[in-house]
This record gives C-alpha cells, structure tokens and sequence, in this order.
C-alpha cells in the first residue's frame, strides 16, 4: 500500500497534490517518468506524470485535476489514507542536458510536470524561460514554484485575472521574434495547446519536445493502448515516451482517441454517485 | 460371471452404447425390475429388456424368439448393424445372445443378452480387456449449454465425473513405450496418474502429475493436448485419443475441491538466492521448483497481481481466476515472495537485483503487441489483443461500471487472427454483448492455430469465420472511430517455410466488413523495458533473449531466461518446461559453490 503522507487543495477542490509514500519510485524517477496508479482493488489504472520527488523521504509527487470517477476517488481520500497500487517510474526521462536557454511552456495542470522537467533543465545548468498559463487565477498552479525555478516566467490567463491576459503563444511568438538563442523547447499541458505551440515554433525552426498522456492501461509496452503516431509511425508513448519531438506528432489523432472513453467517464461517475 | 458383482444398481448404468457404432441407445427405466433398451428386429422396433441386478435371469426377453428364428437381424437403430454375435453363447441353454455395451461401476462393459432367458452375463477375459478398451467410446466433458453460456463467464466445461473419468481412464491401453509421455514438454508420467485413477487413487494420481507439473489445473485447461501428448497417442491411431488433458483437469479440480492439496514442508533451507522476473507461467515454475530446492525466491510482477498471462489474457470462461490465485497462494505457502507493482528496468534494474540475487530469471513473457501495420491502425475501437483482454479479464472492464475500466463497446466486433488469442477475445466479445462477432483469418480452416476445442466452442457460441480474408485498411467515422474493415479475398498457393501453404491475395477481391470494434491478435514481439537497462543480455533480431538451449542461461553471468521472452509467443506449457531447465541450470550451478 502507498500511503498519502501529504494532501493539498492546489486549486478549488479540481486540482489536488498528492505527496505519496513510494520509496523505490522516488529514488528513480527522474523528469518525464509517469506512475501508473489504481485507487482500490475495483479501480482502474490510470498514468500520472510525476510532478515532483524527495528521494531523502522516499516520497513522490502527483498532481491530477479532478475529471473522472478515479481522479474523483482520488479526492475523497485523506492524508494517511492509501492507494492500492503504484507502478513505476515509467517512460524515458527526459534527456537532460546544458545547452544554453531553453523555454518551457505549460498550461493548467501540464505546469506540474513542466516544472519537474524545468526543475532538471534549471539544475543542469540551463538558461530557464518559463511561460505558464491557465484558465484563470484559481486555475494556476504552481507558479510560485516556476518563479523560483526560472530565470524569467510569464505568467498568462484566459480572462486577465492573473498575469497576461490570453494564451501562451502570445508571450511565446514575443520571445521567438526576439531571442535567437533560445535552443529548445518543451511544451506540457492540453493537447491544444501543445498543438498551438508546436505549430508556431516549427516556423522558427526550434525543437519543441512534449508530453503525452494517452489511455493507457499497464504502462509497460504490453496493452498498446497509448499508441500515437509520431513521424507517420506508430509509437507505444509508455515506452517509447512520453515525451516526443512535437514537430512529428499527430495531435488530431490523439484527441480523437482520448475521448473514446469521454462518455463512459461520465456515465462511471454518475454511477458512483448513484 | 464377476465374483464380486453381486447386483448392478439403475443408477451405475450410465450408458449403454452398441458394440460398431457406439451410438449410445434409449433406454428407459421401467420400475425397479428392468430398463427397457430400444432396438429393431423384424424391420420393427423391438424392446430388450434387461435386469438392473446383473446375475439375475429373471427379466423376460421381450423379443420373442421362435425356435427357428434367423436372429441375425436383431439390429442397431443407428448403425443398422446385427448385434446378434455368434460367440459367446448363453451359457444355460446355448442360444443366440446379443452384444451391447454398457457401463457399470465405471467401467465399460459388454454384455450378452440371451435372447431366450432374458440377460445374463458373462464377465470379462483378460483377452477380452483390450479389445473393448477399443470399443470405448472417447468420453466428452460435459459442458454449458451454448445458449447459456454466452450469457455468463463461468467456465464452459464443468469437468468429469469420478465415473466418467474412470471410464475415461479405462481407455488407456498402458503402453510399455508410452509417446504420450514424450509429447509432453515436462514429460508428465501419463499412464502411471491415469492408472491411479483407475484404481480410485485420484489423490496419488494428483501427487503423480505435481511431480513434474506445479500446474496441473491450468495445464489441463489450457494446453494444446491435440498437438501434444495426445497426437501421440496410439488410440488415435484408429479412434480418438485418450483425453488426457481432461483427465489432468479431473485430477487437479479433485484435488482441491476435496482439500486434499497439502503444502509440502521444504526441510533443506539453503542461504542462497534467487530472483524470478514475471509471474506467468514459467516464472511461477522456476519459482516452485527452486523452492523445494530449499532457495529463498523472490517473484517480481509488474502488474498489480501475480499470474502473468494466465490473469490478463486467458479469460474467465477458460481459465477461472480463482484456479490462478489457488496456484499462486500455493506458492506462497511453501515461502516464495511476491513483489506486485514492480518493473524490472525500470523500478529495480537487473544490476541492481544480482548485488541481492545469487541467480535470476527471466520470465517476461512476449509482452508487446503486434499491429499490422495497415492504414487507420490507430482509429478508436481498434485494439491489440492483450489491450482488449487485459480490461477484459485482469482490469474486470466485463463488471462496468462496478469496476471502473469502461469496456470497449461494440455491436459488430472484428477479430484479426486464428489462434487461440483470437478465439479468446471473440469469445469475450459474444460474452460481452456484441451482436456479430467475426474472426478474419488469411489462411484456410486447416491452418487455424488454435486448439481445436476453442474454434468448435466459438462456432458453437455463435462467432463467425471469415476464412482465406486478409485486412488491408481500417475506415473510421469522423470522430476517428472505426467503423468498418477493407478485406482482401485470399486465395491458398505452394506451401511455405511453415509448410503451410502461402496465401495469396485475389486482386481487385476487395469488400468491407461493418464494424466498430476491432480485436487485432496476430502476436507479440518481445517487450523492450527490462533490457533497456541490461543491454549486457544478448537477444536476436526478433529482440528475444539468446540462451543456451540446455541449460536456459544468458550472455549475462547468473541471469537465465525462459518462456515466450526466448521463444516468442508459445504455450503455457512450452513456458512451464524452459522455467523448469532453468530452475535445474539454476540448482546445479548454485549448488555447485
């Protein structure tokens, strides 16, 4: 059993962070790496990106907006209360190296992984710009935490409440236009914006790595259920990602195959409540 | 006359069948006194009374016979052969008798009727033994009602009586040279445990089996006896072979529904040990087999419950779950450990488990979906095999929204391939609702791969074939959901290096199946996560481990492998044999110092 040592509300009861008692996990788990979860012994299995580790505490970090039944589950649970299973680290990290300034672009709870990935990018020695953004103020998470990790953090919100007032491709195209010397770029969040991005810095020529989180089942290559096609080939994204080359991903067909199960969701949900 | 049948009762006949064709004959039970069997004499139906008390002559035949009767045209409705034989003769008066075969005290017997004083009997010469053993009929398992049981996920075969086993097992000639026990990947000593049953020792014969096999009650399920112990066996050679696998089922269910499985207590206990990677079957082999060795074992899982393949692919209806977690909680009790929720590579790597280990072994399983790589593979509702069948049966997605994995949902469900994968998965789809259930399959019937039992099971539930088809392209709808399957007609040329004959595509033969579910199980290839972080094991091009075929081990000192992560994909058993060279490898290494 996995023991939740520490619980806190990020935003309005939709997002929650989770501090989880996984020692094994917390001393490998390196940026990028996912964790596949079940609640109880009737759950399912559901990926999360590992937000964050305290390998000295044995502790791993995740962070998950409420959308379905697990994630409701989830947040019905308290601090000492356990999760049946968790599996991992899974996935390549990501590939970690000093080469100059790199721009990392999040939005809503993609920050939480994006700040893992900018945390390694930071202690490599890395130039860090950061660009986050959420729906509005209560949405935005982490920012605090971004602030302390980047060199430069913009902060943007759907409705101004907070920062910038509109998407991250505003403040990003802005930096493009301007710095030359950015080399990477690593975008994490909804897959529309992830396609946002990576369509504007494919016209600048900058590599733009992202995060993929397709429905996946066991996480370790067997069920082939997180195909995606990247470069017109088929991809397994728990082994061979999560993290792609955005140039080369089929977002449209991520999408379409992430809500194959929209209304099952639902229908999971009422179910429960019921 | 049999010295100790002193009366046969109604209820231990259970059959009564005719001597050529074995077609067993009506019969019904008038009183206390007699049943009446259903026979054709004179071109008329006639009745033959037989006595339920076996040395009793006191039931009249209910043909009449005249003294100068040609009695040669007393004849099996079915057959319309003459059961009339010319010897033996009644004993009393020296008349005609009749042949039929019944059983009895489980056994298969002949009996002579005299056709003038009603029945009488005549026992058995030693001679006479084997040439009935030839006239028993090969006894099916009774089973699920077709209707019924695409309705549930209970098993479909409930497994032998005592009785039918022992008739069952009465078929089995003993050979000196016995083959079936060559055909065996762990050479189970068949006709010594089918002796035991015979004789009414089902816990020894049990015992017999656990000798070489941990796993009698899934490999009795789920090996391909046609192909193996039974493809040797001599009865086939004119009849049906001995079903043995039937028999080894019998044996394990007996075994534990009596509560006779007893935990061997392990008194060597040795200080080294040993780490087996993957719970399926040749992980949990290795593991048992070490274990009475007196080796501390550790099983490592990446799952969230031991069993491997046996847990998420083999459903419900053919393997029950709770035969696997009885297996596993075995092992357990004799002292293996089992770490759930661990990937090897990733959560510990192979380095990091021989500083702990003396020995480790490697028993992934061929755990990475083969696609076809045909346009639209990844629409929604196209899934591999494993994917379909692990929410199915390991994640329970048949009981949503009780559990909470959704199921794929589909009317029209599509299944590409022929093996035993591929009827699984139909067979789960029927179970499951779909309206259409079609398995699509390149090569002819003759070549299927899967167990005959499975294609017969699936065509009786109602799942189509679609023969000598190949897929050429998936169609979805514009939410990106499948919802039909392009098909090539394929046509049978020169055989190939499978000695199969190759199929050829029909040009222009093009046609669409309707569907929005589709079940791709054309294989697995081999998982890459363990040697991503032992790149020291060598694997050929297919990315299988390389490993000295006698003894399984590895380019890696101390790390030996076995099961479908050598061979790619197998059988159960073939699995269960590598795990048990290598336990044997294991132990003569270790013990060596």
């Amino acid at each position: 059993m996995f023991q939740i040592v520490r619980k806190q509300v990020l935003s309005k009861g939709a997002i929650i962070r989770f501090d989880i008692n996984a020692p094994r996990i917390a001393a490998k788990v390196k940026a990028g790496q996912f964790v596949i979860i079940r609640v109880n012994e009737t759950g399912e299995r559901i990926p999360l990106t590992v937000a964050d580790k305290d390998a000295f505490s044995g502790t791993i970090t995740l962070i998950f907006q409420v959308v379905g039944k697990t994630t409701a589950l989830m947040r019905s649970l308290k601090e000492g209360d356990s999760l049946k299973d968790v599996v991992g680290p899974l996935g390549k990290a990501a590939e970690v190296e000093n080469i100059g300034t790199v721009i990392m672009v999040g939005g809503g709870t993609g920050v939480a992984i994006l700040h893992h990935v900018a945390k390694a990018y930071k202690e490599a020695g890395n130039y860090v710009i950061g660009i986050i953004g959420a729906r509005d103020k209560e949405t935005m998470i982490l920012d605090d935490e971004m602030a302390h990790i980047c060199d430069e953090l913009i902060i943007t919100t759907d409705d101004g409440s907070f920062g910038e007032r509109g998407f991250v491709t505003t403040p990003l195209k802005k930096y493009l236009d301007e710095r030359y010397d950015i080399k990477l770029a690593y975008a994490i969040g909804p897959i529309i914006m992830m396609k946002n991005v990576c369509n504007l810095t494919k016209k600048y020529n900058l590599h733009t790595m992202v995060s993929l989180n397709p429905v996946m089942i066991d996480g370790t290559g067997m069920c082939g259920g997180c195909r995606v096609t990247v470069d017109n080939r088929t991809q397994f994204c728990c082994v061979d990602g999560p993290d792609f080359n955005g140039h080369l991903v089929d977002f449209d067909e991520l999408e379409k195959r992430n809500n194959i199960y929209l209304k099952d969701e639902k229908d999971s949900l009422l179910n429960s409540i019921r | 006359m049999l010295e100790d049948v002193k009366y046969l009762k109604f209820k231990t006949y259970l059959n009564t069948y005719c001597p050529h064709c074995r077609n067993t004959f009506n019969y019904e039970r008038k009183d206390e006194k007699y049943i009446v069997f259903k026979s054709i004499y004179k071109g008329e139906e006639a009745e033959l009374k037989l006595s339920p008390y076996l040395d009793v002559f006191d039931v009249e035949s209910s043909v009449e016979v005249a003294e100068n009767d040609r009695l040669d045209d007393l004849i099996c409705p079915k057959c319309k052969k003459s059961l009339i034989v010319e010897e033996p003769v009644c004993g009393e008066c020296g008349s005609p008798v009749a042949e039929l075969i019944i059983t009895a005290f489980s056994k298969l017997m002949p009996f002579f009727i005299c056709l003038k004083h009603g029945c009488t009997w005549h026992g058995l010469s030693k001679a006479d033994e084997n040439r009935v053993k030839l006239k028993i009929p090969r006894q099916d398992m009774p089973e699920q009602d077709m209707k019924l049981r695409v309705a549930n996920h209970g098993e479909v075969p409930y497994g032998y009586t005592t009785e039918l086993a022992q008739l069952e097992a009465g078929r089995c000639l003993q050979c000196k040279d016995p083959k079936c026990v060559k055909g065996c990947p762990v050479n189970v000593d068949i006709p010594a445990f089918i002796s035991l049953i015979r004789d009414e020792k089902v816990d020894d014969a049990a015992k017999k089996i656990k000798e070489t096999n941990m796993l009698p009650a899934v490999c009795g399920r789920v090996c391909p006896q046609e192909s193996q112990c039974e493809a040797l066996c001599i009865l086939g050679l004119r009849d049906r072979p001995v079903a043995i696998g039937n028999l080894e089922k019998f044996v394990a269910d007996y075994e534990r529904k009596m509560d006779l499985v007893k935990v061997p207590v392990i008194k060597t206990k040795l200080k080294k040990k040993v780490a087996v990677v993957g719970s399926g079957p040749a992980g949990l082999t290795a593991a048992a087999d070490l274990i009475q060795r007196g080796y501390s074992v550790t099983i490592y899982e990446a799952l969230h419950e031991a069993g491997g393949v046996l847990v998420y692919g083999i459903p419900e209806f053919r393997l029950p779950k709770s035969i696997v977690n009885f297996e596993i909680d075995y092992l357990k009790q004799m002292g293996v450990k089992i770490e759930l929720n661990c990937v090897i590579g990733n959560t510990i790597t192979m380095d990091e488990l021989l500083e702990h280990f003396d020995a480790v072994f490697i028993g992934v399983g061929a755990g990475l979906p083969v696609f076809m790589n045909i346009p639209g593979e990844t629409l929604g509702n196209v899934f591999s095999a494993n994917e379909y069948l692990t929410r199915m049966n390991l994640m329970k997605a048949y009981k949503f929204p009780e559990y909470d994995t959704p199921k794929p949902k589909g009317n029209k469900v599509v299944v590409l391939g022929g093996g035993n994968v591929a009827m699984d998965s139909a067979r789960t789809a029927i179970r499951t609702g779909s309206t259409e259930v079609t398995v699509v399959y390149r090569r002819s019937r003759q070549e299927l791969p899967a167990r005959h039992e499975e294609v017969r099971h699936a065509e009786e539930e109602g799942v189509k074939f679609m023969l000598l088809t190949a897929p050429v392209k998936y169609i979805g709808n514009d939410q990106g959901i499948l919802k039909g399957l392009e098909c090539l007609r394929m046509q049978l040329g020169e055989p190939d290096s499978s000695g199969r004959r190759r199929p050829i595509p029909i040009e222009g033969s093009n046609f669409v199946i309707n569907c929005d579910v589709a079940v791709v199980a054309i294989g697995n290839s081999s998982n890459p996560i363990l040697f991503q972080t032992a790149t020291d094991i060598k694997r050929n091009k297919w990315g299988n481990v390389e490993v000295n075929p006698e003894t399984n081990q590895t380019s890696k000192e101390h790390v030996y492998a076995g099961g479908d992560i050598v061979t790619g994909a197998a059988t159960v058993i073939q699995a269960m044999g590598a795990g048990r060279v290598a336990a044997n490898a294991i132990h003569k290494k270790l013990s060596a110092g």
